[in-house]
Formats: structure tokens, C-alpha cells, sequence
């Protein structure tokens, strides 16, 4: 066999693939850094521990709807009812609460079984049934944005309320519930956050350090060539269908906990806003692949474009445009760049 | 036409793959370009196709400056080039009639594409190279050879004024290649200058007016009428190529064994032992039963009829998974397709099945898998700059090198290897053949050729297929080769 020698009397490779190396990998975070100094300069009060902790708390419920997400993009799939999960799971909350007048537990007991159970079907559909992806979830999107409307003939649900068989409701939110979505850790760092961070680093440590992260990966880029290793391909695409569905309905929660009542259009802008979120994370360190730390990263790029935006009282009818502009200049940057070709 | 290559340079980062490639082909011949696995043959074909950029070096054609930029400007000049990688070369979502159409929808013409108004040309293209599928079967339903000849069936309708083949036969059997060979030298007599990739021996011999050799990214040897093969494996490799004579080993106790095993419809029963210590060779045309006896085995179909034992127990693996966890491997035919996962380096690509002993507590081990790799590469001979390399920056035989190592990194109680020389070079297929029967002594070893040679390079028995039935069987020391050709042509 001939050994390829490596003489070293080559030129190394041009700067500029260098620069480019370097542009893919770093450019989003560049822009994220940017921002940042941007907004701070025009408004010193952004960078405020207090503003942080608004930013955070907000981007919080966004991300953790991408990290389930990230796990459908991951083997290959995609989740178009987390939306829908979420606003269910809120619905599902306040209607154990407030109509059967349940505890803490039962209520957020409930809202883990609805989005597990999203997920098995939405899987099921997809693997069984082999109904595409997208289809199937969007099926269930609107599914379930009627169902949860059912119960209630429409309305919120609030105490007080008269339900559709004529008895008022009673119940109320707990406590406990509550101080899910408006208890401050130290008085500074909200449940949301540390539940984000921790089920960031969850499935960061699951998808890029495990076995079965590993496996799901492989799914994701040659389906036959994991079956063929001896993979089974269907339940690990069932398994994360039904990780991003109780990822939904932990925002679902939260949503609801921060809220108090059971509002029927809350969680609207969430699956596109959890959507970029996992898109951009594509583009974070040139990973050029679906993986969490980006995911969270892209929730945060979001979220503080927003804030900034607000603070700087730019008007609330640009702020969707401006939104788009950053983010569609945000991936042309980076995947534009990593895929020229050699 | 003629084309005329001059310093040809390239490089991928820091690694130079061409270095000064000087190459004219002429109107009228069959040059057979040899090389090793990673010699540059592929990067030099895609640089006259349009899909990398040289270094350095100029291409002249017919005397005018040639620089392709893009595929499709190389085609309008009249290149036309089969790609070794063959699920580059076709679309599998779409039908065999959209395929060979495939470059009239992208080229213009009335906007609504009606099939019945191409279906007459479709049909003449595949007569051409006589394919028989039906123009409405999708691509990916298709076997390897199929798709290949649909590949090479729409490249010849291009009307090609310079032809360049990357290994055509590699998933081909004899009577296709033969096909194949009967197109080439009629495109040859027109004046058609072609250029043909292979590591097969015997296509060369058949073919080759001329020989080139390309070693390291340099050409090594330039050798015209009469042929001196072994000088030119010699320009090649650099050395001499050694000697493939094997002794037949005893065979061990039955580990797989098969009773009355039906893998397709109508087929007459079949009953197989896999011994310990033996490799088994089962050569048999396309469409034999071949594939449809591996994903028996291998848990991806179930039996028509029959039962099958692993080492005395039942075995009835429902899934890869079982097959796996029972100590039944099995590299699949269609490299690309079923094998290589494109977003993982090599590393992660030989590890892929056996993810447990690579693991603890269930986090990957990373340390454990570069290991892994790195004798893997060794043994094998993967030309490849380490563990992290992304897999598609290997050449294709080297590919095919790290499937194989995928197979070898746990012990085996049965392997079983489909066409496992594709694409791999000559010396190469003998370190591999050497390897897996250095290995082979406490596994049952079934190796699926379409190539004879091949497997009388490598088997200690050799049986013959014939629609999903056993034919003919020998022994490796005792063979009869025209007795085994004509089994298995008699059977077809
Ligand atoms: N896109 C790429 N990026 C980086 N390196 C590459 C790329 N393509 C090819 N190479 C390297 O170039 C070398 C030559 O590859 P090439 O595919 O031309 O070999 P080949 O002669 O066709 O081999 P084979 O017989 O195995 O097909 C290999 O070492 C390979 O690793
Ligand atoms: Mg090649």
C-alpha cells in the first residue's frame, strides 16, 4: 500500500479558508456579542442584573419547547404541534385546577401525560403509519388547538367561571402551582430558568455524550445505515417524538404558572419562536447540525433581539420584521459560507 | 476529441492529493487509469467534470482551454462522466423513465413533461446497455447493479464526445459488465476517447488499450500496446503484488445452519451449513437470491419457509438488532446507502453497532473509540489523515475499508459480507482477504461475490446460487472454474 506522505514543503492552505473556518464557526456568536454591545450602548439598563433575569425568563419557555425540538431535528424529524402541546398542557393545567379542583401534583401530572402521550401518537403516526413528519404533526397541531377548546365551549378558564352544564367553577390555582412560574430563586433567578438550564445541559449531556444520542444522531444522517447496524430505528424516533412532547408540556406548565389563568391564546408566537430558535442553533460554533448548547444559544439570540428591541421602543409592528431581517442575515452568514463549494 | 491535462494540482486543506498530473487521452482509445485506494483517480475525474476546482495545471480540449465550473458546464462541452459513488449518479426518489429524463427536464423544453412522449426513447437508452426493469420502478427499489446501469444507460444517451467511467462495475456481474464492454468499444470504433477506472483485473484485460497508473497523485506508468499488466500493478502499487494462494482450512462445527430456507417465490428449498473456521463464498448472477439470502440471515426479511439454528439453537432474528446481539454481522451491499453515515467521522462510522463497548454507564468513550480507529486504520491500510477525518473525505475503496473494520471490531459468530471488495484496490483486497482469514477461525465467514475471481481469491467453498436455490458447490484446492461458470450461467 502506499503510505500518502505529507511533504511538509506544501503550502498550507489559503487565509481565506481560514477565514472562513473561522467566520462559520464563530460568526453567529460574533453577531450574538454585537448585539449585545449595541443594545448596551444605546441603553445602558440592558445589561442590568434585572433585565437579564426578564430576558432569561422569557427566552426560558421558548427553549425549552427548542430543546424538544432539537431532539425531532435530530433523527431527522420535525415537531410542528410543541405549539399546541404547550397551549394544551396550559388548558390542561387550569382545568384540573380550576373545574376539578385537583392539587399541585394531579395538575402537573396531567399536562407530563397529555405531552408524552402527543408524542407517542405523533410518533406512532410517523413510524407506523409512515404519514410524513411534518403532516402528522401539523395534523396534530390543529387537533389539538380544537380539543382544548371543547372542554370550555371556548372560553378561559378562570375561578368562577360558569361551565357548559350551568355550575360555576370553584377551583383555583394553588399556590404552589403559582410559585412555579413567579417564585425567585435567591429573589432573583425564576423556576423557568434553572428548569431551562437544567434541561439544557440534560439534553446536551443525553444527545452528544451518550450512547443513545450517539445513535440518534446516526438515524438523523442515514436512517438504513443505523437500521442496519442494529438500531431500532422506530422507537428511537418514537422515544424523541416523545421527549419534545414532554418538553411542551413542561413549557406548557410554566406558561400556565406564570399566567394563572387558563388563557385561551396564550403560547401563540411559540413554535415559530422555538422553531428559529433550533434552526439558529444550527449555525452556533459551525455546527451545521441540530445539537442543544445552540438550541439554547439561538432561544437566547431571540429573546435578547427581542428585549432590545422593546427597550429601545422600537414599535411593536417591526419588530417582527426586524426579527426576520436578523435572523435570515444570520443564516445566509454561516450557512451560506460552510457550503461553498471546494 | 482529445484532451490534454497539464500539472494538474490539488489540494483539500493541507492535504495535497494531486500532485502534477500529466494525462492526454486520444480519440479512438480505452485508457485504463489504475491507482490505489486514496490515489487521486476520483478527485482528478471530478476536476474534468466540473465538481472540484484544480490547484493548478491547465486542461486543454481539442486544443482550447477546458476549466469546467459547474457539472453541467463540462456536459454542454461534450465530458460526460459516471461517478463512482453510484447513488451520486441517479435520483432514488424518482422512476426509472424520470431518471434517464432527468437532463431533458433540466435543459428546457416544453414546460409539461408527459410521460408517454418519452417513454420510447427511455425505453431505447436502457435497451442500449440491456437493462430490463420496467421504466415506472423507483430507483431506490432498484438493486445497485440496476441503478448503475440506469446511470450509465443515461450517460451514453448523452452523446458523449469524451466518456470517463469511475469503477462501472463494481456492483455489476459478469454478463452486465460484458454489456457494458460490448457499448464501450462501439463508442470506441466512433472515435470517442474513453477513460476507465477500475480495480478489476479482468475488466482491464478485456478492455484497456493503454494503461496509466497513478501513484500518491503522480502518474507512475504510461503503458501502450502490448500490455504489460503486471509492470502496470507494479507502477501502481510500487511494489510487487504477492501471491493469493491460500491453503483450505478444515471446516469447524456447523454455526449457522439452514433447513429448507425459501428467500423467494417459487424458489426450490435450500439447505446450508456455515462452519466454523470456513469461509463461504456464494457467487450467483443479480437477481440470484444473493441479497435476499443475506437480509434472511441478517433479520430484514423473514423466510419464506424453513427454520434456521445458531450453534444448535433456534434462530429467528426479527430484526438487525437481534441478528446483532446474536453474533450474526452483516456489511451490507450498498456502501453508501446502508453503511456509511455521512455526518460522523471515521471513527464514529466503525463503532456505529457496537456503541455498549464503547461506552460506560452509557456516556461514549471517546478516547476508547479514536483507539479503535487508529488500528483500524492500520490494519486495514485506510489512507486517511486520523480518527476525526469526516468520512466523505475518504475515497470510496477507503470507505468501503472502514466498513469493513466497522464488521471486525467485536468477535463474529457468523459474519456475513456482501460484494465487500467493492472498489477496493487489488493489494488491498488481498491484505483484506488475508485479515478476514487471519480472523475467521472462530466465526462462520459467508462472502457474497458477483466476481468469481474474487472469490476464489478468498473462499475455502464456493457455491453457486441460482434463482434463490443452491447450484453447484466446490472446494477451494479441488476448483474447476469453467464447471463453476458454467453453473452459473446455465442457471440463469
Ligand atoms: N472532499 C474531500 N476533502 C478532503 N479530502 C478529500 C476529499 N475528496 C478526496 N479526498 C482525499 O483525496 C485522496 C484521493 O481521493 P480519491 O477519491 O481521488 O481516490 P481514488 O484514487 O479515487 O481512490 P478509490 O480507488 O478508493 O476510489 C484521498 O486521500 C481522500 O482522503
Ligand atoms: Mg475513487
Amino acid at each position: 500500500m502506499p503510505d500518502t506522505v505529507l511533504t511538509a514543503s506544501e503550502p498550507p492552505a489559503r487565509s481565506g479558508a481560514d477565514l472562513r473556518v473561522l467566520a462559520v464557526r464563530w460568526g453567529l456568536i460574533v453577531l450574538l456579542l454585537g448585539m449585545v454591545g449595541f443594545f448596551a450602548a444605546a441603553e445602558p439598563a440592558f445589561l442590568s442584573v434585572r433585565n437579564m433575569v426578564i430576558v432569561l425568563q422569557s427566552v426560558s419557555i421558548v427553549a425549552i419547547l427548542a430543546l424538544g425540538v432539537t431532539c425531532t431535528l435530530v433523527v431527522g424529524g420535525f415537531d410542528l404541534s410543541i405549539g399546541s402541546v404547550a397551549a394544551s398542557a396550559l388548558m390542561a393545567a387550569s382545568y384540573v385546577m380550576v373545574v376539578w379542583e385537583g392539587g399541585t401534583l394531579a395538575a402537573v401530572a396531567a399536562c407530563l401525560a397529555l405531552g408524552l402521550l402527543v408524542g407517542l401518537v405523533n410518533g406512532l403516526l410517523i413510524v407506523k403509519l409512515r404519514v410524513p413528519d411534518l403532516l402528522a404533526t401539523l395534523g396534530m397541531m390543529f387537533l389539538l388547538l380544537g380539543l382544548q377548546l371543547i372542554p370550555t365551549a371556548g372560553r378561559s378558564i378562570a375561578t368562577g367561571m360558569s361551565l357548559p352544564d350551568g355550575t360555576v367553577a370553584e377551583g383555583r390555582f394553588t399556590a404552589t402551582f403559582l410559585a412555579l412560574g413567579r417564585h425567585r430563586v435567591w429573589d432573583t433567578v425564576p423556576i423557568s430558568v434553572l428548569v431551562m438550564l437544567a434541561l439544557a445541559v440534560a439534553i446536551t449531556v443525553f444527545l452528544t455524550f451518550t450512547r443513545w444520542g450517539r445513535v440518534m444522531y446516526a438515524i438523523g444522517s442515514n436512517p438504513q445505515a443505523a437500521r442496519l447496524a442494529g438500531a431500532n430505528v422506530e422507537r428511537y424516533k418514537i422515544a424523541a417524538y416523545m421527549i419534545s412532547g414532554l418538553c411542551a408540556s413542561i413549557g406548557g406548565i410554566l406558561l400556565a404558572a406564570r399566567v394563572g389563568r387558563g388563557d385561551v391564546s396564550s403560547g401563540n408566537s411559540l413554535l415559530l419562536d422555538a422553531v428559529a430558535a433550533a434552526l439558529i442553533g444550527f449555525a452556533v460554533f459551525g455546527a451545521g447540525k441540530p445539537n442543544a448548547v445552540g438550541t439554547a444559544i439561538g432561544a437566547l439570540f431571540v429573546g435578547l433581539l427581542l428585549n432590545g428591541l422593546t427597550m429601545m421602543n422600537a414599535p411593536y409592528y417591526t419588530q417582527d420584521a426586524i426579527k426576520g431581517a436578523v435572523l435570515v442575515a444570520a443564516l445566509m452568514f454561516t450557512f451560506g459560507l460552510s457550503v461553498r463549494r471546494s | 476529441m482529445s484532451l490534454q491535462i497539464e500539472g494538474m494540482t490539488k489540494r483539500f486543506g493541507t492535504n495535497t492529493v494531486l500532485r502534477g498530473v500529466d494525462l492526454a487521452l486520444a480519440p479512438g482509445t480505452i485508457t485504463a487509469f489504475m491507482g490505489a485506494n486514496g490515489a487521486g483517480k476520483s478527485t482528478l475525474v471530478k476536476i474534468v467534470a466540473g465538481v472540484h476546482s484544480a490547484s493548478g495545471g491547465t486542461m486543454t480540449l481539442d486544443g482550447r482551454p477546458f476549466a469546467p465550473v459547474t457539472p453541467s458546464a463540462a456536459l454542454r462541452a461534450g465530458v460526460v462522466v459516471v461517478h463512482q459513488i453510484i447513488n451520486d449518479n441517479v435520483v432514488l426518489t424518482m422512476d426509472v423513465l424520470e431518471n434517464l429524463m432527468i437532463d431533458r427536464l433540466c435543459a428546457g423544453g416544453s414546460p409539461i413533461f408527459r410521460r408517454r412522449t418519452h417513454r420510447d426513447e427511455a425505453q431505447a437508452m436502457l435497451d442500449r446497455v440491456g437493462l430490463d426493469v420496467p421504466l415506472s420502478a423507483e430507483l431506490a427499489d432498484l438493486p445497485l447493479a440496476d441503478r448503475q446501469m440506469v446511470a450509465i444507460a443515461r450517460a451514453l444517451a448523452h452523446d458523449p464526445k469524451l466518456l470517463i467511467l469511475d469503477e462501472p462495475t463494481s456492483a455489476l456481474s459478469d454478463s452486465e459488465a460484458e454489456r457494458l464492454f460490448a457499448v464501450l468499444e462501439g463508442l470506441r470504433d466512433q472515435g470517442v476517447p474513453i477513460l476507465y477506472i477500475s480495480h478489476r483485473m479482468g475488466d482491464i484485460r478485456r478492455l484497456a488499450d493503454r494503461i496509466v497508473t497513478l501513484r500518491d497523485g503522480r502518474v507512475t506508468g504510461d503503458f501502450s500496446a502490448p500490455l504489460d499488466y503486471s509492470g502496470a500493478v507494479r507502477a501502481m502499487l510500487g511494489a510487487a503484488l504477492d501471491a493469493a494462494a491460500h491453503d483450505r482450512v478444515p471446516p469447524g462445527p456447523p454455526v449457522l445452519t439452514a433447513r429448507g430456507l425459501r428467500v423467494l417465490p417459487g424458489a426450490a428449498p435450500l439447505d446450508i451449513d456455515l462452519n466454523a473456521a470456513e469461509v463461504t463464498a456464494i457467487v450467483g448472477l443479480v437477481g440470484a437470491g444473493k441479497t435476499e439470502l443475506a437480509e434472511t440471515l441478517y433479520g430484514l426479511r423473514r423466510p419464506l419457509a424453513g427454520k434456521m439454528t445458531l450453534n444448535g439453537a433456534p434462530y429467528a432474528p426479527r430484526h438487525p438488532g437481534d441478528a446483532v446481539a446474536a453474533g450474526v454481522f452483516m456489511a451490507a451491499e450498498d456502501r453508501t446507502g446502508g453503511s456509511i453515515v455521512p455526518d460522523f467521522d471515521l471513527a464514529r462510522n466503525v463503532t456505529l453497532p457496537f456503541l455498549g463497548a464503547f461506552s460506560q454507564f452509557g456516556m461514549m468513550r471517546r478516547d476508547r473509540e479514536a483507539r479503535r480507529a487508529s488500528e483500524a486504520i492500520a490494519a486495514l491500510d485506510i489512507v486517511a489523515q486520523g480518527p476525526d477525518d469526516p468520512i466523505a473525505s475518504l475515497s470510496g475503496g477507503n470507505q468501503q475499508k472502514v466498513v469493513l473494520a466497522r464488521w471486525l471490531t467485536r468477535p463474529a459468530r457468523v459474519l456475513i459480507l456482501d460484494e465487500p471488495f467493492q472498489g477496493v484496490d487489488i493489494a488491498a483486497r488481498r491484505d483484506i482477504g488475508r485479515a478476514l482469514r487471519a480472523t475467521a477461525r472462530d466465526r462462520a465467514t459467508l462472502v457474497l461475490c458477483s466476481d468469481l475471481d474474487e472469490a476464489i481469491e478468498l473462499a475455502d467453498r464456493i457455491v453457486i446460487l441460482s434463482h434463490g436455490a443452491l447450484r453447484a458447490e466446490q472446494e477451494a484446492g479441488a476448483l474447476d472454474r469453467t464447471a463453476l461458470v458454467h453453473a452459473m450461467s446455465a442457471a440463469a
